[in-house]
């Protein structure tokens, strides 16, 4: 069967209509085709919790022996490298800690106060939208943001989403620095290491939290500075303190919804 | 043809040859394993542990990370924590005289301990 020019540009032209309107706008639809879109996590189960922690800056606490209580706990290495180094929980300058809030005219005290961070265990993580992997995922029952290291493959996309710098990229074999640890520090042999080429952050000490336990920071403080509590519960001890302080979070605007609050 | 003693006889040496792990000689020995010396029993029958442990082992794995589940109960009833390090370990107490001897034999090289710490490596 002969076709003519006319007839063939009629057919072509209506099959790029169709396939731009139908099938077409279909694939550009976020769906399917995202690795991991907003709509694929799982919804937060019926009466979920969300954990959350109060830092009371005001508070007299051995911050460092917060950071060592995570850090021994959870062989994480000492690296002197800025570059290299690995933090789950670290202390930094307001000015670093909350970008924006800082004047010219600040006190005496705020300038030289160090802010205990870690990783905000947001309620919108950018973390967990970005990783193709869903190594980085929001636990359902308790918004714990968790780490699978069995399924990381190092892209560091976490990295650049995350608002906060939370998460530290393993450049070398972590396990040489964790078995020679430095000052004296021995390896916790009840806790994994992790391997070269993974990503790395706080979790909430997951592990400790499923046994019922406090988090090992909060644990470690003596005069009320770490409060770790259910955000979703109105009558848990950190609800009721966030009721009677003021609290603020960092970089509120990004939308991630930390769950972290500081009094500063 | 031409050869055609030549190329059989040489094709029944290949054939031999490439076979002879099949026929020739002896297995080599099914390794010793050190077993644990306060427990008489794993926490599964050893025939399930011996055919199984990787799978158990995946399944734990993803019930602890990932849906936060940490006891595991036994045929038996008995409840035991997930946990490589803190269960498996505790008994097999030497990664050399158990894992390997027997991951070497079958020529399988898991990657567990890359993070996983094995109890012996620090002393
Ligand atoms: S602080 Fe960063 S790493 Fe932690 S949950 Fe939020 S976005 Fe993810
Ligand atoms: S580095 Fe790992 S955790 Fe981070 S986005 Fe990539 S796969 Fe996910």
């Amino acid at each position: 069967m002969a076709i003519d020019r006319r007839d063939f540009l009629k057919v072509a032209g209506l099959t790029t209509v169709i396939g731009l309107t139908g099938g077409g706008l279909e694939l550009l639809r976020p769906g399917d085709l995202d690795a991991s879109a907003p709509g694929h996590e799982p919804a937060a189960a019926p009466g979920a919790k969300q954990w959350g922690m109060l830092v009371d800056m005001s508070r007299k606490e051995n911050w460092q022996a917060c950071i060592e209580a995570c850090h021994n706990l959870h062989n994480v290495p000492s690296i002197d490298d800025k570059k290299e180094e690995i933090k789950w929980i670290w202390q930094a300058p307001f000015q670093e800690v909350f970008p924006g809030s800082e004047s010219a005219y600040m006190s005496d005290v705020m300038k030289a106060r160090q802010f205990m961070v870690l990783c905000n265990h947001c309620a919108e993580p950018a973390c967990v939208r970005v990783c193709p992997t869903k190594a980085t995922f929001k636990r359902p029952e308790d918004g714990i943001v968790m780490m699978d290291m069995h399924r990381c493959i190092g892209c560091r996309f976490c990295m650049a989403g995350c608002p906060y710098g939370a998460r530290s990229f393993n450049w070398r074999e972590p396990r040489l620095d964790a078995l020679t640890l430095k000052g004296g520090r021995k390896i916790n042999l009840e806790y994994p290491t992790r391997e070269r080429g993974v990503v790395e952050k706080c979790t909430f000490c997951a592990e400790r939290v499923d046994e019922g336990k406090q988090p090992a920071c909060v644990e470690a403080t003596r005069n009320g500075g770490l409060v770790f509590g259910d955000l979703n519960d109105p009558h848990s001890e950190i609800r009721q303190l966030l009721r009677v302080k003021s609290t603020i979070r960092r970089k509120p605007e990004v939308g991630t919804n930390p769950s972290i609050f500081y009094v500063v | 043809m031409y050869n055609t003693g030549k190329v059989l006889t040489g094709l029944v040496l290949f054939v031999g040859f490439i076979t002879y792990p099949f026929w020739g000689g002896e297995a080599s020995p099914v390794p010793k394993l050190q077993k644990p010396e306060k427990e008489k029993q794993c926490i599964e029958p050893v025939a399930f542990m011996r055919a199984q442990h990787m799978q158990m082992l995946d399944d734990w794995r993803n019930d602890v990370v990932r849906q936060a589940t940490r006891k595991y109960t036994a045929v038996d009833g008995k409840q035991h924590n997930m946990s490589l390090q803190n269960t498996c370990m505790k008994c097999h107490t030497s990664k050399k005289e158990f894992c390997d001897k027997c991951h070497t034999y079958a020529g399988v090289s898991p990657f567990c301990w890359t993070c996983h710490v094995p109890p012996k490596e620090t002393t």
